[in-house]
C-alpha cells in the first residue's frame, strides 16, 4: 500500500500496483489523472513533468514508492481553486498550443521556472525549458507566454 | 506543384474535390426534433432527407454544422479531426462569421463521423479550409437568414430592416431578440434556397482574419482528458503489441505461458498479419503486422511483461533493406541513364551544349513522424459491432477498415473522434486502430487500449522516404536558366511505381516554366514502409530544387531573388494540380519580393553570417522564406531568424495560421539539421528521442510571419510553410561560408545546431 499526496489530496494505491511503477503510470492509470503525458519513457521529452515539492521532475523516471510522503502537483492541481494561474492564462492569451500534447509538461516546468525567476531572461528560459520537447514547434509562443505570465504576476504584485 | 500521389490516389482526390464543389452548391435542409428545441441545419448529400435525419439521430445530440438551442446556446460542430492544425477552431469560426454569432458564447463540439452528413472528414493535405470554406459560410448564412425571417415574422417588419450582431437580431424600432428567443419560430421557417442566401463581403468580416485562441485551450492548460491516450472505458484493459524488429517479420513462436504468469497480465497471444501492412493505403483496407499482444490491468504491467517477452521471428518475408547499400546504389544509378523518362520538353541537351552547366547530386534520409503522443487506440469488439476511440486523421477510412476486419456493416462501427497529439501524416494510417480491434476480439470481446511505446512508434512508421536527385542545369550568356534535368532516384516496392510519397510530378517546378527540360527516374528496390509526412514530396523536393537553383544563380553570377523572379516570367496561372492547386507565377513573385523586403535582403552581414531565400508552392499556398544563419569553423550553425511570407488567400484565424507557420519553421529547422532514420538488415536503428534529436527551445529560431492580402480562395496552412525552410537555411549556409550542404539532414555533412 502506497500513500501518495497529489494536488493536496491523499490517495491510497493498492497492493495490486507494483510500488516501483513510475509515478507517471500510477497518476494516469490508477489515479485517473491523465493530464500528465507519456512521450518517451526514458526521460528525454518531459511531457510527463510534475512537481515534487515544487521541483519539476520527469514522472516517467521516478518510482511511485519514492514519492511517498512528498507533495506531488500535477497539471490538474495548478488551478485547484478553479482560477487559472498566470501561466495557464498566458498560454491561452498567446494561443500557444497546437496539438497540445506536450503543453501540460511545458506549463509545469514554466511554472517552476517563474517561481524561481519571477522575471526570467531568455537565457534562463532556454536553460530550463530545453528539457521539454514540443513536436509541433510552439517554442516561439512558449517563450512569449512565459514573459507574458511574468508580466501578469508583476502587475498583480505592484497593484496589491 | 504539390502532387506526389500515385495515380489511384490522385483520382480519389479529384473525386473529393468535385464532391466539395457539389456540396458548396447544395441547399441545406432542416432537421427537426433537436434536443432542447431549436433547429439544426444539415446538407443533403444525395441521400434522402429521411435517411439523413436518421443518420443524424444516431448521435444523441442530433446533428451538425449549426444547432441553435432554445436556451440561446449556439452549438457549432467541427467535422474534421484536430491533430494540432487548429481546425476545431477555424472551421466553426467560418460558420460563426456568417451567422453573426457571439463567438465568446459559442460551444464547439467534435462532430460524429458520417459521410452522409459531412462528406469527407479528413485531416490531410491542408485541405480542411479549401474544401469546406464555402459550405461552412453558407451553413452560417442560411441559419442567419432563417433567424432573420423569424424575427421579421414575429415583429411584422421587412427582413431587410433587421440587422444581426453577436447572436442578437435587432430592428431600428428598438426591438431585439436573441437567437435563442427566435429559435423556435426559426425552426418553422422554410430553408432558403442556396442561391438566395447572401454571403458577406470580406470587408464586413468581424471574426475571420482576427486572432482567435483555440477552443480547447482551456482544457489543454488544465490537463483535461481529450487525447486518444486519455481514453478510459469501464472494464478496459491495457495492451502492448510487439512486432518484428525486421519490418515485415512474422511471429513463429513466443514464450506466451511465461508471459501470462507475470504480474498483472491477463492475456497474451499472437495476432496474425492482415492485408499488406507495409503498404500505406488511404482506401480503408485493413492491415496489421504480425505480433504479440500482452493485455494487462495497467500500462506498466503490460510494458514490464513486454520486456520479458521472447519471440522467435520468421523473417523469410521481412525487409533486409540497408541504408548504406541504398546510398551506394543511388550513387551508381546517378552515373547511368535513368530507367524511365517521365516527361520532357524542347531540347535540353542542346541547351546544355550552348550554356554553362552545373551538376550536383542531392539526397535526403528517411525520417519518422515522431508524433509526441505515441500511436494508440481503444477498441471494443462486441461481436455484432465495434466501438472505437481513436485519434485518427482519417476516421472514415478507419470505419471502413474496422468494418471489413470485424465482418460487420459500417453502421455497426461507432468511432469516437479524439484529439491527436500530433499527426504530421502518421495518423492517416489506421494500423494501430486495426491492431486494437483484433486485440479486443482475441482477448474475448473486452474493451482494450493498445498503447504503442515510443520505441514501437519509431520502429514501425510509414516513414518519409529517402531519395536522391541527380541534377544538371545550364545558364545561358544572359545569365538565365536555359535547361534543367532531374534524374530522380527513389525507392519502389513493386518495381513499377515509387513508394508512397516518394514520387515526383513531371511538371515539378522549374520544369513547368522552362522550354528545355527533362524529368526522369530510377528505382531502388525496398520493403521499408513509407507514407505522407507533412508536405509530402515538397518537404524534400523543395530542398533539392531551391538549393540547386541557387547554385545555378551563383554560376550565373546573379542575385538569387532576381534570378528566381526572372524564372517565373510573366504573371500567369499554370495548369492546376490534382489537389486543385494553381501555381500562379505572379503570386510567387509577390511573396518572393515581399520576403526579400521584410528580411532586408542584400544588407551587409558580418563574416560567417548569411541570408538564404527559397520559394515553394505546395498545398495551394505560395511561400517564400528567408533564413539568417551564422556558421562557425566547426560547422556549428545558429539559425537566428526566419521570415515567412505567405499567400494563402484571406486568412481564417490569424493566430492559428501564424502558429502553423512558426511551428513549420521550427519543425523544418529541426528536421533539416539533425533528423534521420537509418536501417540495416531491415531493422530501423533509432529507438527513442536520444537518437532522434528533435529541436528544443534553445535552438529554435525567431520567426516573423507575413500574410499577403489577396482575394483568392482561402487555402490551408498546416504544410506549405515547411518546404522552403531547408533550402533557405542551406542557401544561407552557402552565403555565410561558400560551402553547401547537399544531404538532409545537414548533420550527415558535419553540421550541427
Amino acid at each position: 500500500m502506497l500513500k501518495l499526496t497529489v494536488n493536496g489530496r491523499d490517495h491510497e494505491v493498492g497492493d495490486d500496483v507494483d510500488p516501483k511503477t513510475p509515478l507517471l503510470w500510477v497518476l494516469r492509470d490508477t489515479l485517473n489523472l491523465v493530464g500528465t503525458k507519456y512521450g518517451c519513457g526514458v526521460g528525454q521529452c518531459s511531457a510527463c513533468t510534475v512537481h515534487l515539492n515544487g521541483v519539476p521532475i520527469q514522472s516517467c523516471q521516478v518510482p511511485a514508492e519514492s514519492a511517498v510522503g512528498q507533495k506531488i502537483t500535477t497539471i490538474e492541481g495548478l488551478a485547484a481553486d478553479g482560477k487559472l494561474t498566470a501561466v495557464q492564462q498566458a498560454w491561452i492569451d498567446e494561443d500557444v498550443p497546437q496539438c497540445g500534447y506536450c503543453q501540460a509538461g511545458q506549463i509545469m516546468r514554466a511554472s517552476a521556472l517563474l517561481a524561481r525567476y519571477p522575471q526570467p531572461t531568455d537565457a534562463q528560459i532556454d536553460t530550463e525549458m530545453a528539457a521539454n520537447i514540443c513536436r509541433c514547434g510552439t517554442y516561439v509562443r512558449i517563450r512569449k507566454a512565459i514573459h507574458n505570465a511574468a508580466a501578469k504576476v508583476a502587475k498583480k504584485g505592484s497593484a496589491s | 506543384m504539390s502532387v506526389y500521389l500515385p495515380e489511384s490516389m490522385q483520382k480519389v482526390y479529384a473525386a473529393r474535390r468535385e464532391q466539395a464543389r457539389a456540396l458548396s452548391r447544395r441547399s441545406f435542409i432542416k432537421l427537426t426534433g433537436a434536443a432542447g428545441g431549436g433547429f439544426v441545419l444539415a446538407l443533403s448529400l444525395g441521400s434522402s432527407d429521411k435517411a439523413l435525419a436518421q443518420a443524424a439521430r444516431a448521435d444523441a445530440e442530433l446533428n451538425p454544422y449549426v444547432h441553435i438551442r432554445a436556451d440561446g446556446t449556439v452549438v457549432l460542430y467541427a467535422k474534421n479531426p484536430d491533430v494540432g492544425q487548429g481546425v476545431k477552431t477555424s472551421l466553426p469560426l467560418i460558420v460563426a462569421e456568417e451567422l453573426d454569432a457571439d463567438w465568446d458564447k459559442v460551444e464547439v463540439h467534435q462532430s460524429i463521423i458520417s459521410a452522409e452528413l459531412y462528406g469527407l472528414q479528413l485531416a490531410g493535405g491542408s485541405l480542411s479550409i479549401p474544401m469546406n470554406f464555402d459550405t461552412l459560410r453558407r451553413a452560417g448564412a442560411t441559419a442567419r437568414a432563417m433567424l432573420v425571417a423569424a424575427a421579421a415574422k414575429t415583429w411584422n417588419v421587412p427582413e431587410s430592416e433587421i440587422v444581426t450582431e453577436k447572436s442578437v437580431a435587432k430592428h431600428p424600432s428598438g426591438r431585439s431578440a436573441t437567437y435563442g428567443e427566435l429559435a423556435a419560430v426559426a425552426a418553422t421557417m422554410p430553408v432558403p434556397a442556396a442561391d438566395s442566401v447572401k454571403l458577406k463581403p470580406k470587408s464586413a468580416y468581424r471574426l475571420l482574419g482576427t486572432r482567435v485562441t483555440g477552443v480547447d485551450n482551456g482544457k489543454v492548460v488544465t490537463g483535461q482528458p481529450m487525447f486518444g491516450i486519455d481514453q478510459r472505458v469501464p472494464g478496459m484493459l491495457y495492451a502492448t503489441f510487439t512486432k518484428a524488429p525486421a519490418i515485415g517479420g512474422r511471429v513463429a513462436s513466443a514464450n506466451l505461458d511465461q508471459v501470462r504468469a507475470l504480474r498483472g497480465v491477463k492475456h497474451a497471444f499472437v495476432v496474425a498479419e492482415v492485408g499488406n501492412p507495409v503498404l500505406f493505403d488511404l482506401s480503408g483496407a485493413p492491415a496489421v503486422l504480425s505480433g504479440v499482444a500482452i493485455v494487462a490491468g495497467t500500462t506498466w504491467n503490460a510494458m514490464q511483461a513486454k520486456k520479458a517477452l521472447q519471440v522467435q521471428w520468421d523473417e523469410s518475408n521481412a525487409s533486409r533493406d540497408s541504408w548504406t547499400a541504398a546510398v551506394a546504389e543511388a550513387k551508381r544509378l546517378s552515373t547511368q541513364a535513368p530507367n524511365e523518362v517521365l516527361g520532357q520538353a524542347g531540347n535540353v541537351d542542346a541547351a546544355f551544349a550552348a550554356g554553362k552547366t552545373v551538376e550536383a547530386l542531392y539526397g535526403y534520409h528517411y525520417v519518422s513522424h515522431a508524433d509526441l503522443e505515441p500511436q494508440n487506440c481503444t477498441a471494443w469488439h462486441k461481436g455484432d459491432g465495434v466501438e472505437i476511440w481513436a485519434p485518427t486523421q482519417t476516421p472514415q477510412a478507419a470505419v471502413d477498415a474496422v468494418a471489413k476486419l470485424a465482418g460487420v456493416p459500417k453502421d455497426k462501427v461507432l468511432l469516437h473522434q479524439l484529439r491527436g497529439g500530433g499527426g504530421f501524416g502518421r495518423r492517416l494510417a489506421n494500423d494501430s486502430v486495426c491492431e486494437a480491434v483484433l486485440v479486443s476480439k482475441q482477448a474475448g470481446n473486452i474493451p482494450v487500449k493498445v498503447q504503442w511505446m515510443r520505441e514501437d512508434d519509431m520502429a514501425f512508421d510509414y516513414y518519409r522516404a529517402g531519395g536522391f536527385h541527380s541534377l544538371k542545369a545550364s545558364v545561358d550568356n544572359a545569365g538565365k536558366l536555359s535547361g534543367w534535368q532531374n534524374h530522380f532516384i527513389t525507392f519502389s516496392m513493386d518495381g513499377k511505381q515509387p513508394v508512397s510519397s516518394g514520387n515526383i510530378d513531371k511538371a515539378e517546378f522549374p520544369a513547368n516554366v522552362l522550354a528545355n527540360q527533362r524529368m526522369a527516374q530510377s528505382f531502388i528496390a525496398s520493403k521499408i514502409p513509407t507514407g505522407p509526412w507533412r508536405a509530402p514530396g515538397s518537404n524534400v523536393i523543395a530542398f533539392c530544387v531551391q538549393s540547386f537553383l541557387n547554385e545555378c544563380a551563383v554560376a550565373a553570377k546573379r542575385d538569387y531573388v532576381d534570378f528566381l523572379v526572372e524564372l517565373m516570367g510573366a504573371p500567369r496561372a499554370l495548369p492546376p494540380d490534382p489537389f486543385g492547386g494553381v501555381f500562379h507565377t505572379g503570386r510567387a513573385v509577390g511573396v518572393i519580393k515581399a520576403a526579400a523586403e521584410k528580411s532586408g535582403w542584400g544588407r551587409k552581414l558580418p563574416e560567417g553570417r548569411g541570408l538564404g531565400l527559397a520559394f515553394h508552392f505546395s498545398h495551394q499556398g505560395h511561400f517564400a522564406e528567408v533564413a539568417e544563419v551564422s556558421v562557425d569553423a566547426s560547422k556549428k550553425v545558429k539559425v537566428h531568424k526566419v521570415w515567412v511570407v505567405a499567400d494563402i488567400g484571406p486568412v481564417v484565424n490569424l493566430s492559428s495560421a501564424e502558429n502553423q507557420c512558426q511551428g513549420s519553421v521550427v519543425d523544418a529547422v529541426s528536421t533539416a539539421m539533425g533528423l534521420k532514420i537509418t536501417f540495416e538488415n531491415g531493422r530501423v536503428e533509432q529507438t527513442n528521442f536520444d537518437q532522434y534529436p528533435l529541436i528544443r527551445i534553445d535552438k529554435a529560431p525567431e520567426v516573423e510571419v507575413h500574410f499577403v492580402s489577396s482575394d483568392y480562395a482561402p487555402t490551408g496552412c498546416g504544410e506549405p510553410a515547411f518546404p522552403p525552410v531547408a533550402p533557405a537555411v542551406a542557401n544561407a549556409i552557402f552565403a555565410a561560408t561558400g560551402q553547401r550542404p547537399r544531404m538532409l539532414p545537414f548533420s550527415a555533412e558535419g553540421y550541427s545546431l
